[in-house]
């Protein structure tokens, strides 16, 4: 109260003296409401209240039966039955129309308390209905019919100057069937024993990348954790523009403030972080930028002649998956990238991978050839093997079954070779353990070495 | 005309508020007589002519059903060289390292002023402590020996330490006890100073010299027994009758980071 009242005064003398003087130069920009109350026993000052699309409009309703401490009322959020004809969930925001500055706050609290024991799918703060930029949740939020008092801190206080995302949910259905929450006293407070906080970009990991020039790829696995004053972590989603990206080599690689990576320069390398608050995030992606990407030849066969696997130059048919992570022998990673709208497979840590294509599978009858072309960006030694392997489903047009053909076609050097791409058409008719091509379903990839190779234009043709 | 100085006005009543909590306490004149600054090297283990180790799990978890095993070794005890001495509760599937350090043989005293500058560790289950055992611990046996809990703070309430006596007649879950608490701060983000200042008559509680508590010789519900040396021990337990199992929510590792350690006499 006290703070109030002071602030009162202050802000009296304040225009006492721009009345006096009317200098312009002594005007403060206006300040944004501080109000820490969203609703407490109705809507704050300023807030309104909209359902998100396909929710239940009715599902927040204003309680004054079911409140914390008999307060006057409560918010009652009714989570309807699956298949329920007026909306999927309940889902909506609490916003202001003008914003609010929330800087002077490390947390928002609220009371609830449910009809059942539930997880809320999400509950946090920052959703304006608009570009959310500073939102933060909670996912699976326990809740029990025992009233229980929540905190969301606010990862970086000083970012919240003009919010107008005060509140917002989302529940679905548990178990099928709907059920009722009540949240109550909801405001923005200064605790002081919130603490502690951590900050990831990339789950914590660091990751180091082989690229080039013209690859943009999103850094993501943002997370923060704050110790609450229980003494347990809470961990929060929170929106990329909390953190602030830094590219070490800003000629190598840019970095946005969402946290998009382009990769400008090469040969070189730049290593991305980011910090929270003046907080290092654990994390960060180094970019081995090899310059300029040499890409594959661009195929030049007419569309009528060509079944695409995997081409920017072709429509692909339906490909179940580039990399079927076949346990337990497998150690490829799939780290695909696109340069300029040119997208290419990498696979990395090789050892063998399967494309997988048959729903449905292929009829390359009236195919003739398998064209690829690969690059190694790694060393070549003596004794190198990359082998092909094309499998036929047969006539069952499903895996096994006794009925499915194959053949293993190998190459080595000097045809392969490092650091160029290497263009490779295996005619059918030399594929002699592929005995029919009518239900074509995978091409595995064999050979590798543990390094990388990237692939490009995988189809068939005549 | 300076709007500046007309806001700060509000302030100094602010200001004058504040001053009224501060406390007319009698003067002392204490003379450092033992202190560790903990100066070192990074990784080192404290001063071994001040500090001795109680190690492994104790008799029933030291008398509390406690679930770490203290060791000597630097993981759990050791210098930063930055001045601290850090004690780390490290968690290994489910059991727990830590350590207990103590001046027991090397440094005891009656009466004086004994205080430590530290940041707590943080979590349920994890029980910091700085407090003191009398020197006739081997002989008379506990609680006839008293103890002097300078601090002890419970991970899941680390806004709250407590400060306690016990005695024959109040030991156990019966002590002579208070707590205080910080409300807008936590004792695991910044140092402070926790503190007792002891004579003949009485035994007063301090954080950062602030007297919270005041246990004069009638106020124990028995005998006295403050009236001979005792010795320090700083030590991080992990579960425990007094705080409870940690949970999977608690972080690991655990510090706490200690300062400095002084004693004073008059």
């Amino acid at each position: 109260m006290k703070n109030i009242f002071f602030r009162f005064i202050g802000a009296a003398l304040l225009l006492t003296a721009w009345a006096c003087e009317r200098d312009v130069a002594d005007l403060e920009p206006a300040a944004y409401p501080t109000n820490p109350n969203v609703f407490i026993d109705g809507f704050s000052a300023g807030l309104n209240y909209g359902a998100f699309g396909s929710s239940v409009p009715t599902a927040f309703q204003v309680d004054n039966e079911v409140t914390y401490n008999q307060s006057r009322a409560s918010m009652r959020f009714e989570v309807p039955d699956v298949n329920d004809p007026r909306g999927a969930y309940a889902g909506g925001v609490f916003f202001t129309s003008t914003g609010r500055d929330l800087s002077g706050y490390d947390a928002l609290s609220f009371w609830a308390k449910a009809s059942q024991p539930a997880n809320i799918d999400v509950l946090g703060f920052g959703n304006d209905f608009g570009e959310s930029r500073y939102q933060v949740s909670l996912s699976g939020v326990g809740v029990n019919t025992n009233w229980k008092k929540y905190i969301i801190p606010i990862p970086d206080p000083s970012k919240l100057k003009t919010e107008r995302g005060m509140f917002f949910y989302s529940e679905g259905p548990e178990n099928d069937r709907g059920y009722t929450f009540w949240i109550d006293e909801v405001k923005f407070e200064k605790l002081g024993t919130v603490a502690h906080p951590t900050f990831s970009i990339l789950n914590g990991e660091n990751q180091v990348e082989t690229s080039f020039v013209g690859v943009t790829k999103t850094i993501g696995g943002l997370a923060a954790t704050i110790n609450l004053p229980t003494g347990v972590n809470q961990q929060m989603n929170v929106t990329p523009t909390y953190f602030e990206f830094i590219s070490s080599d800003p000629t190598i690689a840019t970095v946005s403030s969402t946290g998009l990576v382009s990769v400008v320069g090469g040969p070189g390398s730049a290593t991305i972080t980011a910090t929270v608050g003046g907080v290092t995030a654990q994390g960060s992606l180094r970019i081995q930028s090899v310059g300029n990407f040499q890409p594959a030849p661009v195929p030049t066969r007419p569309a009528s002649r060509v079944i695409s696997i995997f081409s920017d130059a072709y429509p692909n048919v339906p490909v179940n998956y580039y990399n079927g992570y076949w346990q337990p022998w497998q150690t490829t990673v799939s780290n695909d990238f696109a340069v300029s709208g040119n997208n290419v497979l990498n696979y990395t840590i090789f050892n063998f991978v399967g494309i997988e294509f048959s729903s449905p599978t292929v009829n390359a009858n009236a195919m003739t050839h398998l064209h690829m072309d690969v690059f190694i960006p790694g060393p070549v030694v003596p004794g190198r093997e990359l082998r092909v392997i094309v499998v036929d489903f047969g006539p069952d047009g499903g895996f096994q079954g006794g009925d499915d053909t194959r053949h293993s076609t190998t190459f080595a050097p000097p045809t392969l070779a490092s650091g160029r791409w290497i263009s490779i058409d295996i005619p059918f008719s030399s594929m002699t353990g592929l005995t029919r091509r009518a239900n074509l379903a995978q091409i595995i990839l064999e050979g590798g070495d543990g390094g990388s190779i990237y692939v490009d234009n995988i189809y068939f043709y005549n | 005309m300076n709007t500046k100085l007309l806001l700060l006005l509000p302030l100094i009543v602010l200001m004058g508020c504040n001053a009224d909590e501060s406390q007319q306490l009698e003067p002392r004149n204490w003379q450092l007589v033992w202190s560790d600054d903990f100066e070192g090297a990074a990784g080192s283990l404290p001063n071994a002519s001040k500090w001795a180790y109680d190690l492994g799990t104790g008799q029933g978890g030291w008398g509390n059903q406690e679930l770490q095993s203290y060791t000597n070794s630097p993981a759990n005890v050791s210098l930063d060289g930055n001045g601290n001495l850090v004690i780390t509760a490290i968690r290994a599937g489910n059991s727990f390292t830590s350590a207990r350090i103590k001046t027991q043989g090397l440094f005891e005293q009656k009466y004086g002023r004994f205080e430590a500058r530290m940041k707590t560790p943080y979590g349920p289950g994890i029980w910091p402590a700085f407090w003191m055992l009398g020197s006739n611990v081997e002989t008379a046996g506990w609680p006839q020996c008293g103890e002097i809990d300078i601090m002890e703070l419970r991970g899941q309430e680390p806004n709250v330490i407590a400060g306690t006596l016990h005695g024959p007649g109040y030991s156990g879950s019966n002590p002579v006890s208070k707590k205080y608490g910080l409300r807008n701060g936590r004792f695991d983000t910044e140092f402070h100073i926790f503190a007792v200042e002891w004579d003949e008559n009485k035994i007063d509680f301090f954080v950062d010299d602030f007297l919270y508590q005041r246990i004069e010789r009638g106020d124990v519900n028995g005998e006295w027994v403050y009236d001979q040396p005792f010795f320090m021990i700083l030590n991080v337990a992990v579960g425990g009758n007094y705080v409870g199992f940690p949970t999977a929510g608690t972080p690991f590792p655990q510090r706490m980071i200690i300062d400095y350690v002084k004693v004073y006499s008059e």
